[in-house]
């Protein structure tokens, strides 16, 4: 496996550009973590996990796995691009759209978990809300985040927080993940601009 | 991407960025009661037709529609275009209105060239004369990669009146970019001089020289079994003024799709028609209803094609000219 290019210092006096802020181990601590808070939160009621792509489809899979482990029940999977939805797709070049597969029963009357790897403006989560309406009408929607790093801009909340950090607006958050990017990791980047 | 003129010169990476979103579009509407996108809303489409259309000029309204933009049509016939204004000046009023897009067909060449140096909007060639038909193209390439998988190594056989269609201009270059062969098959008459050396697109360097992409024969019976995909084009009597071939009957003799020549495709091959379909000329009624014609998948594509360039050429920031 690779390791994410950038990863440590290029130069020799430069700062890194890049650090690692959880290992493998602990993603996997805080999914199971967050696997146990979905089931405490709503069994005996079933849940559907929605993921935003790109990461928050392997997150999605990966909590299903955690919840059937514990609860007993596997949870449906659907992936849900919120692309076409976006308010600031005229802020930046043409984004590629990613696919959307909702679960053949429908949201109708369903609890739905959004799930996505970084919470930052919360804009994401309110175009996936205005998404989300196109296709049914869940009972209620939650949302379940790997990593929450402040700075929001509309009034959204986390209802699962894998963890919450605290970062400047000049930095950037990386999840990795193995489905994704070959290694599982969270990192902390200087921005570029 | 700025304006969609041409499929000569567009990358690779372009065209299957395009035909991704396409894709992805379809699959978004699919099974959904409610066909609506609120991505171009507040965005204002302006067909502006000077040929007649059904099929291309209902598939851009409804595609912008799809995408919540406000779609206004035009048609040159009993508009200000009848009172005697110039291209330039109606283009220019529609602009003043607002309008941020404007697909254009035209019945001369180069006219949607034109139309992009003179006003500031998006411009989309819905058809030029005999020159382009971009988006007829594209939802044909989305079609054979929907039906074949993939376009490269593919050949696909053009046949029948090469000489005036735009279509087929359009194609030739598209699938060649894709990496498919081409492979002409008409009256001498109608084709263009120097066919063979077409093609020469941004990823002219791949091919050798001994073996352009383009080929040219009269003979369909022979050219059928070697093809991937056959693709009818339309004799259009409208631009034809002259003596092309003697007679209808021995044109539909020679390069007329029939049941007979159906079955010297190979069994994979599918048969496409950019319509209106001439039936009984270029293609047997049995052929066009055959499952293997892809004719109405074209079609439906087409929307998501066109939505998909729309999305390109509106859903993101400006380029700076």
């Amino acid at each position: 496996m690779s390791s994410p290019a950038g990863t440590g210092a290029v130069g020799g006096t430069e700062p890194p550009r890049q650090r690692e802020l959880l290992a493998a181990g602990e993603v996997a601590r805080i999914v199971a973590r967050m696997a146990h808070q979905v089931i405490e939160h709503t069994a005996p009621e079933p849940v559907m996990l929605v993921g935003i792509p790109t990461r928050g489809v392997p997150l999605a899979l990966r909590l299903a796995d955690r919840i059937c482990e514990f609860g007993g029940t596997r949870p449906d999977v659907g992936i849900l691009d919120v692309t076409l939805y976006r308010d600031d797709l005229r802020r930046r070049p043409t984004r590629p759209l990613r696919t959307t597969e909702l679960p053949a029963r429908g949201l109708d009357d369903a609890l739905v978990v959004l799930v996505d790897d970084v919470l930052y403006s919360g804009r994401t989560v309110a175009a996936a809300l205005d998404a989300l309406r196109e296709y049914g009408r869940p009972r209620a929607v939650q949302l379940a985040v790997l990593i929450d790093r402040g700075h929001r801009e509309l009034p959204i909340r986390a209802d699962y927080v894998g963890k919450n950090l605290p970062t400047s607006r000049d930095e950037e958050v990386g999840v990795l993940l193995v489905e994704t990017d070959g290694t599982d990791a969270v990192v902390i980047r200087r921005s570029r601009r | 991407m700025r304006h969609l003129l041409t499929t000569a010169g567009l990358r690779r990476e372009t065209v299957t960025a395009l035909l991704d979103t396409a894709e992805a579009l379809k699959q978004a509407l699919l099974g959904r009661q409610v066909r609506k996108l609120p991505t171009l809303r507040g965005r204002t489409v302006v067909t502006l037709f000077y040929e007649s259309s059904t099929r291309t000029r209902a598939s851009f309204e409804i595609a912008g529609k799809w995408m919540s933009a406000d779609v206004v049509n035009v048609p040159a016939g009993g508009s200000s275009v009848a009172k005697g204004e110039s291209l330039r000046d109606t283009a220019l009023t529609l602009t003043a209105m607002g309008a941020d897009c404007v697909v254009i067909r035209h019945p001369a060449s180069g006219a949607a060239h034109r139309l992009a140096g003179w006003v500031p909007t998006h411009v989309v060639n819905a058809g030029d004369g005999t020159h382009q038909h971009p988006t007829q193209a594209l939802l044909d390439a989305a079609t054979l990669r929907e039906r074949l998988g993939t376009l490269n190594g593919r050949t696909v056989t053009i046949v029948g009146d090469v000489l005036h269609s735009r279509v087929a201009r359009s194609n030739i270059e598209l699938l060649i970019t894709l990496g498919a062969r081409v492979h002409l098959v008409a009256p001498p008459t109608l084709l263009p001089w120097g066919v063979q050396n077409w093609g020469s697109g941004p990823h002219r360097e791949e091919w050798e020289e001994h073996s352009r992409p383009v080929t040219v024969g009269h003979d369909l019976d022979a050219a059928l079994p070697g093809t991937d995909a056959v693709m009818m084009l339309r004799v259009q009597a409208e631009r034809m003024h002259g003596g092309f071939f003697p007679s209808t009957r021995e044109y539909s003799v020679s390069y007329g799709l029939t049941e007979a020549r159906l079955g010297l495709l190979p069994e994979h091959a599918v048969v496409l028609h950019p319509g209106p379909m001439r039936r009984g000329m270029e293609i047997a009624h049995s052929v066009a209803d055959s499952p293997r014609a892809v004719i109405t998948d074209q079609v439906r594509n087409g929307v998501h094609v066109r939505m998909a360039v729309l999305y390109h050429l509106l859903a993101a920031q400006e380029e700076q000219a």
